[in-house]
């Protein structure tokens, strides 16, 4: 058993870099016939599935005990600087993730992507897998170098994907503004390596490691790796142009955004916190937590009163990263005091609502993408009823939209029980405050899990349940078999977790093992988890789907016998109305209402009611962000002024160009001088 | 210091008295044509305290230098830019940008400047010629200021070889000249950017029917 575990050590990375270096052969041969969909579609794209099942295999192999951290040097990059890669264990659950989610995607976007939206297929197949490996590139980095090479090749394919359709204003604008966040969190984070070298200036994680920092630096490295990591993955206030940049995208490259790209940001973030930084004072983690919690309620209010399904499925992932940020910042915080336990329940529930949201968001997204598809369709007021046209999509959209929701015996209830009972166990923090404020995140987190189940309720009645509300919709066709298998492999990823939790958690142990030293309690079978104290918390999700299905057939078999035959099918009650429209359902701003009520000060409303007497009612409602009129707003007006300034120095004239090279010459050797 | 070198010494601090002579008359020349005999000049110059050192301190590839400075500087860039200006047809007076007495004034004031900033870096050097140092970068800053107060294209290029025959000169009279490479490779350098040079000017001319370079000021962006 030891021999085979040693045999796959020295492997397993090696063979993590042919994966990744054929997945950007693969997008090489895309352009080889860049315009046979059959080639390119349904050849090259499960290709790439297979892949990416390879990198999920080889990233779970790592997670296994007994792993040493595999090392090795790469033969490019600069002179002196070559490409330092590392395969541990939190990067090995990172690339798990990436790879079951990346492989349902792939086979969905096989079917997906066809001529005539935009760029030429051979292309879009390049920009998506190069978008892949730099992806696994910057989880497998172990130098600044090569993370800033595969973070930048990341955020420059991604915005050729986002900008597929680069015709269209919104999308040439959705992603300039993707584009400038990307510059500037990359900025910050080319900063924050800056400062975690501590003075070698050697650019390996193993020196940063090895680095002692004046706690002053330290937090400043802390602050800049939050800021840079977190305009990645959306926090707010720098989530602005995720609402924007997911919907613009083609909805696979939704789902890889959503799913993966946020995730590998969530990575890099615990990267630099707790392997490079070794976590830190009390007030890192309960800026993180505040944070978190901000963003997941801000995410899930916006979600709830929104009117685009991509739209809301963006707004829906500010909410899903700010839990996981909310988790994260709870473990650094019990780890600064030294709870080791609570910190790595903490960041089990962090990591498993990671790989959750990953599989669910991708699921979800993709079923749009299906819908859109169908039925050309975006806006919400112009769907409904879709569940007797689109019976697989449906189905599946529906397990995603439970898993989102965060009920039993789905996944996403796993991850956000567990992120309650950590924060039920917070009280214990030795910290007279800490310990009174932090075990009200749980309410913000429950009341996030309520508003959720709120959004998707919205979101899966009026896509699917009701009357068509647009009479083209009755043409609407379901997906094609790849678009189904692709689905389903991610809702059968959801449901595995949800009813096996304990393997989950296996997986996770490799990586709080390797961070915080502990790893939760094991459950007493692969169906039970208690991770505090079996007397005091335990979940079973195959029990509890078990006596679900048992109440079910009850039911059946009751209603059965029971009534049988004595069924009468009637018109329903319409309330007294002489005739009932289709557009006479709730509507998606309807269904939104009482959350814009409720919540009036989050939004910045402009709503136009139509008069009494108008011949020709239009209702308008659009509803802004606070943070892009009383933030972004200004501070493009200051750019923007300051750059008119500088296009002062532009005159035209070369003698006053010279002038400010000689004057700089002066200047310089006077401080010589 | 070794005494018997005082002649040298005294020597080359004439001819670099010269160059800066010559900066300075470059400063004040209205006349395109009297101009690029004035550089000529410069690099007569050169070739003879290139020669003189290598004489002195009997270094084989400075003679090599001296040999290339001669035919490149002396022989060479002129002979291209008579024949340029011949062929555009440009031999009258180009007015300086600012007066000549100004001007004049200005670049004492960079030949004092020059000296203090040269003064720490000469005592450092070992050579025989490293008190020239502060009029060689005199030389730099003055065919920058030349470059500054012209506005027709070819005394740029004029400026701009007179700021690398003061660099020659700071190499020769501080380290003892640069490795024959980098001279080569310098030389080479200079050449092509003579011939881009050229080939701008007639582009400017086409576009601009004048070489004058107050019409480069269409160009900027509202």
């Amino acid at each position: 058993m030891h021999g085979v575990s040693a045999l796959t050590t020295t492997t397993a990375l090696t063979a993590l870099l042919v994966l990744v270096a054929s997945w950007l052969l693969i997008g090489a041969l895309g352009l080889v016939q860049s315009n046979r969909i059959g080639w390119v579609a349904r050849t090259l794209f499960p290709l790439g599935a297979l892949v990416a099942l390879g990198v999920a295999g080889m990233g779970a192999m790592s997670l296994g005990t007994g792993f040493a951290a595999q090392t090795g040097v790469l033969a490019f990059g600069l002179p002196d600087m070559p490409f330092h890669v590392r395969l541990d264990a939190l990067s090995g659950f990172f690339l798990l993730l990436l790879g079951s989610a990346g492989a349902g995607i792939s086979i969905f976007a096989a079917g997906y992507f066809r001529h005539g939206e935009g760029t030429a297929p051979g292309l879009l197949c390049l920009q998506y897998h190069v978008f892949l490996a730099s992806m696994a590139l910057v989880v497998l980095a172990d130098d600044a170098y090569l993370f800033m090479v595969a973070w930048e090749t990341m955020a420059l394919s991604s915005y050729f994907l986002v900008t597929t359709q680069h015709r269209i204003p919104e999308i040439q604008r959705a992603g300039f503004l993707y584009l400038l966040m990307a510059h500037v969190g990359a900025l910050a984070l080319l900063l924050c390596f800056g400062v975690l070298h501590g003075g070698s200036w050697l650019m390996t994680f193993d020196s940063m490691r090895a680095a002692t920092l004046s706690p002053a630096w330290a937090a400043a490295a802390f602050l800049l790796a939050l800021f840079g990591f977190g305009a990645k993955a959306g926090l707010v206030p720098l989530h602005v142009w995720l609402p924007e940049a997911h919907p613009a995208a083609p909805s696979p490259v939704s789902a890889m955004m959503s799913g993966l790209m946020l995730k590998v940001a969530v990575y890099g973030m615990l990267r630099v916190s707790f392997d490079l930084l070794h976590a830190g004072p009390w007030w890192w983690g309960m800026l993180t937590l505040a944070v978190g919690l901000g963003t997941a309620l801000f995410g899930a209010v916006f979600a709830a009163v929104q009117t685009d399904m991509k739209r809301l499925l963006a707004y829906s992932s500010i909410e899903n990263i700010g839990l996981i940020f909310a988790a994260l910042g709870l473990a650094l915080l019990c780890y600064a005091f030294n709870m080791r336990l609570l910190a790595a329940l903490a960041l089990t529930a962090a990591l498993l609502h990671a790989l959750n949201h990953a599989l669910f968001k991708s699921l979800l997204f993709l079923a749009t993408g299906s819908v859109l598809h169908a039925t050309h369709e975006r806006s919400l007021g112009k769907l409904g009823g879709l569940i007797r046209r689109m019976p697989w999509v449906a189905a599946l959209a529906l397990v995603g939209t439970l898993s989102l929701a965060g009920l039993p015996p789905l996944n996403g209830f796993v991850s956000e029980w567990l992120l309650l009972q950590a924060f039920l166990s917070t009280p214990s923090i030795p910290h007279a405050f800490i310990n009174m404020i932090v075990p009200l995140g749980a309410a913000v987190v429950a009341l996030t899990a309520a508003l959720a189940g709120y959004v998707m309720v919205k979101f899966y009645g009026v896509i699917f349940l009701g009357q068509p509300r647009e009479p083209s919709l009755m043409q609407a066709h379901d997906a094609g078999w790849l678009e189904r298998v692709g689905l389903a492999w991610l809702a059968l990823g959801c449901i595995f977790i949800g009813v096996f939790p304990q393997a989950a958690l296996d997986a996770i142990a490799g990586v709080t093992q390797t961070l915080l030293g502990t790893v939760v309690q094991r459950g007493p079978a692969p169906w039970w988890i208690a991770p505090v104290a079996q007397a005091q918390a335990s979940y079973s999700g195959l029990w509890l789907l078990l006596g679900m299905a048992g109440v079910i057939a009850m039911m059946f078999v009751l209603v059965r016998r029971m009534y049988h035959g004595r069924v009468r099918r009637v018109p329903p009650w319409n309330c007294g109305y002489p005739e009932l429209t289709p557009r006479m359902q709730d509507t998606a701003e309807g269904f939104g209402q009482p959350i814009r009520h409720m919540f009036g000060p989050f939004f910045r409303m402009e709503r136009e009611v139509p008069a009494a007497d108008d011949p020709a009612p239009r209702y308008r409602i659009q509803i802004d962000d606070h943070f892009w009129h009383g933030l972004y707003l200004p501070l493009a007006r200051i750019v923007g002024w300051l750059a008119d300034a500088l296009s002062m120095l532009q005159r035209g004239r070369l003698a006053v160009y010279l002038m400010y090279s000689f004057l700089t010459l002066i200047v310089l050797l006077v401080f010589v001088l | 210091m070794m005494p018997p070198l005082n002649l040298v010494t005294q020597l080359l601090h004439v001819l670099a008295a010269g160059l800066l002579m010559i900066s300075f008359s470059m400063l004040a020349q209205r006349r395109t044509r009297r101009l690029i005999v004035l550089l000529a000049w410069q690099g007569v110059v050169l070739t003879a305290s290139t020669l003189l050192v290598a004489v002195t301190a009997h270094l084989q590839h400075l003679y090599y230098s001296a040999a290339l400075t001669l035919i490149e500087k002396v022989w060479l860039m002129p002979w291209i830019l008579l024949r340029l200006m011949r062929r555009l047809g440009i031999e009258g007076d180009s007015d300086p940008l600012v007066n000549i007495p100004t001007l004049m004034l200005v670049g004492l004031g960079l030949v004092i400047f020059a000296f203090g900033l040269a003064q720490p870096i000469s005592s450092l050097a070992t050579t025989v010629t490293r008190q020239t140092l502060g009029i060689a970068m005199a030389v730099i800053l003055l065919a920058f200021l030349m470059m500054i107060a012209r506005h027709k294209a070819v005394t740029q290029v004029i400026g701009f070889l007179a700021m690398e025959n003061g660099l020659f000169f700071a190499a020769t009279s501080t380290t003892y000249g640069m490795p024959m490479v980098v001279e080569l490779g310098i030389a080479l350098d200079l050449l092509v950017g003579v011939f881009i040079f050229g080939i701008f000017f007639f582009q400017i001319r086409e576009q601009f029917d004048s070489l004058d370079l107050h019409q480069l000021e269409a160009l900027k962006e509202d």
